[in-house]
């Protein structure tokens, strides 16, 4: 079966996607990913589409998928390095891609994950500085 | 034929959409790429022609939302936007042929 590599490093799991995608291979990405943080317990999800090219209505809308289910696992989702082509033609296309965050690279999808993570402990209390 | 790079994701993205729709609504069917001329300007224009059920309300089916399986009916409304040139014909029963032309820019 034909696969995105999807690396874990500490709480967050990374995915490069270095080829263009098509419907079997962003669907086996979205059961992929799904089973992953299950199994690493991940807190957050970066997916690297800045080699994408194409990014049509279906890859949009299991990318939303993808983030909507880590939600559910209690994970977050950044997607980061949209080309600005792709970043028009979903735009255009009428998909704007509600509900899932975004970074402009990987460096600011990271800071933006532990940021969400700093949040979550803040809100359940877990933090150090309470008696 | 060289495009810059905005127009080949517009005109690809656009042309995944309705190989989808062709793929999907019309059962199967066939693409045509030509490559075309006009007043010394030059374009690609792709051509999907399938015979499926055809579409009885094409107004209907060119707004957005509005989808007769499962999709979200983004395609054809958003592969028109995409492209420079568009045109549907449909006929129920008989099927449906979708042509779109992308100009090369001067």
């Amino acid at each position: 079966m034909e696969q995105i590599p999807v690396l874990k490093l500490g709480d967050f799991l990374l995915v490069s996607i270095q080829v263009e995608l098509h419907d079997e291979l962003v669907l086996n990405l979205q059961d992929d990913l799904t089973s992953r943080i299950q199994r690493t317990h991940a807190r957050g999800v970066l997916i690297d589409i800045s080699a994408l090219e194409i990014v049509d209505s279906f890859i949009g809308r299991t990318l939303g998928h993808i983030a909507a289910m880590a939600r559910v696992l209690d994970a977050t989702t950044v997607l980061v390095g949209m080309r600005p082509a792709v970043a028009i033609t979903l735009v255009e296309l009428g998909m704007s891609l509600k509900g899932i965050r975004t970074a402009l690279d990987i460096d600011k999808g990271m800071a933006l994950l532990r940021l969400s993570l700093d949040e979550a402990s803040d809100e359940t209390g877990v933090s150090p500085s309470s008696p | 034929m060289a495009f810059g790079s905005l127009e080949r994701t517009k005109f690809v993205t656009a042309a995944s959409e309705l190989a989808r729709n062709t793929l999907i609504h019309g059962k199967g069917g066939t693409v045509t790429i030509f490559e075309v001329e006009y007043n010394g300007r030059t374009g690609i224009k792709l051509v999907f022609a399938d015979q499926g059920p055809g579409i009885a309300d094409i107004e209907r089916a060119m707004v957005d939302g509005y989808s007769t399986a499962k999709s979200m009916g983004l395609g054809l409304g958003g592969a028109r936007r995409l492209v420079n040139e568009f045109d549907i014909t449909s006929t129920v029963n008989v099927g449906t042929t979708v042509s779109i032309t992308q100009w090369k820019r001067r």
